[in-house]
């Protein structure tokens, strides 16, 4: 068997560094529960796009039509994921490591997976943005998506 | 003897904005930055009936839970009132009956409305839809169920002075009028003391939740670090600088905000800026 080097442990140590540095700061600890540590995943990499749409609209970055239309269609693709894959039985707050899924989510599932057809809608809408000022109000209705699931379905911070 | 006194209601003002014509589209936007129907309209009203103040919303406290009356333009809510009446209501917390109101009513906040302002509101709350619901009663116990008692304890807790008693800019004045006045942020963002009344030393530096788990964060330049821009931003479509969208009980405060002229979220911000920085 080859000897652990030097190199080995450097390699190592950039994977996990990078492993870490690659999870955004506001899920800095992960959940041990499968399923809520891979919706919160989810959502950190739907935050990254909306990153990329929101700097364009408040006109820290310049508009590039390419790159709206692969943020936005990135947000659209996450949107048509079957939630009730992520949204197990069982994984609700309280229940469940982190999760501060509320309970309406199992008790009113057509609400719930109609919020993620809103956010596909709303997220469809940018994908055409042609220019700064559709952008800006194609945001609008995607951040009023976001807020509606989550004043009906997401907890208080644990 | 003393504290029947201290506790008295305050008197009617008959001549209340005498002289002052009323201006709805302007009662409209106190309505909106005042956020009246956030608590009155009914509790599970869709955005289309979120116009009708039929009262019903339950507030968990300390103290018991209390419940939002009936405000619509109609017998059971404001309709027979007269302006004085609803300028105490609202300003000073008395019924028209004399009775004070409980401070979930946030009147602490509101008693630093201008007297056109008010009238304003009223021309505007006249005209919105009648609703038949009746009052559900308050469920507090002895001995908070003693109204009287709430004369002293606004001769102990509601000051008439703003709690930034300085102001740089007229932008920031704006923001005062807005944050300690009609958007009320005080309410839940500043901690109380045992008997419920505001700790005005700690002010905006954050709260328990009353009414589920979790804290309502402190928004002082102590905690809140965010840019200008980031707020201004926030307070218009609810994406934070991580580009998380709020929810739970901000998402009413936000849907009102974005209503707003930007200059008066700019205001906001500028004051939340302004206040004394607490850790």
């Amino acid at each position: 068997m080859k000897a652990f080097t030097k190199s080995h442990f450097a390699i190592a140590s950039a994977a996990a560094l990078f492993a870490t540095a690659s999870v955004a700061s506001s899920h800095a600890t992960k959940s041990s529960n499968a399923d809520v540590a891979a919706r919160h995943m989810m959502m950190e990499v739907v935050a990254k796009n909306m990153g990329i749409l929101g700097s364009t609209a408040k006109g820290e970055i310049a508009f590039n039509a390419g790159l709206v239309q692969s943020a936005a269609g990135g947000i659209n693709m996450l949107a048509k994921i079957d939630p009730t894959s992520l949204w197990t039985e069982g994984t609700e707050q309280g229940a469940a490591d982190l999760s501060r899924a509320k309970t309406e989510i199992w008790s009113d599932p057509a609400g719930f997976a109609q919020k993620f057809e809103d956010m596909a809608t709303a997220s469809a809408v940018l994908m055409g943005a042609e220019d700064l000022d559709a952008l800006r109000a194609g945001m609008g209705p995607l951040g009023g998506a976001c807020k509606a699931c989550h004043e009906s379905y997401r907890g208080p911070k644990n | 003897m003393g504290a029947w006194f201290l506790s008295a209601p305050a008197p009617l003002t008959p001549d209340f904005a005498t002289g002052h014509q009323p201006d709805v589209g302007q009662g409209e936007k106190i309505f909106i930055a005042a956020g009246c129907a956030s608590c009155h309209a009914a509790p599970e009203a869709t955005e289309a009936q979120k116009q009708i103040l039929a009262g019903g919303h339950a507030f968990a406290s300390d103290f018991g839970t209390f419940y939002a009356p009936n405000i619509s333009a109609g017998p059971n809510g404001i309709g027979a009132w007269t302006l004085p009446e609803f300028a105490r209501a609202v300003t000073a917390g008395v019924s028209p009956t004399g009775q004070h109101y409980y401070p979930a009513f946030p009147y602490a906040a509101y008693q630093h409305m201008a007297e056109t302002d008010v009238a304003d509101l009223f021309a505007y709350m006249q005209n919105l839809p009648v609703s038949d619901t009746p009052d559900k009663p308050h469920d507090v116990g002895f001995p908070f169920n003693i109204r009287r008692a709430l004369g002293l304890w606004k001769v102990l807790f509601v000051k008439k002075d703003f709690v930034l008693t300085q102001v740089q800019t007229p932008e920031i004045e704006r923001g005062r009028y807005l944050v300690e006045g009609l958007a009320h942020c005080g309410e839940c963002h500043t901690p109380r003391n045992i008997l419920g009344g505001l700790d005005r030393g700690a002010w905006l530096s954050g709260a328990p939740n009353p009414s589920s788990k979790g804290r309502i964060p402190n928004i002082t330049p102590g905690a809140l670090t965010w840019s200008e821009a980031d707020l201004i931003y926030y307070f218009e479509s609810g994406l934070t600088p991580d580009y998380d969208s709020a929810g739970g009980s901000m998402t009413a405060v936000i849907d009102k905000l974005a209503q707003l002229p930007e200059s008066d979220r700019a205001a906001i911000v500028a004051y939340l800026k302004a206040v004394p920085a607490l850790p």
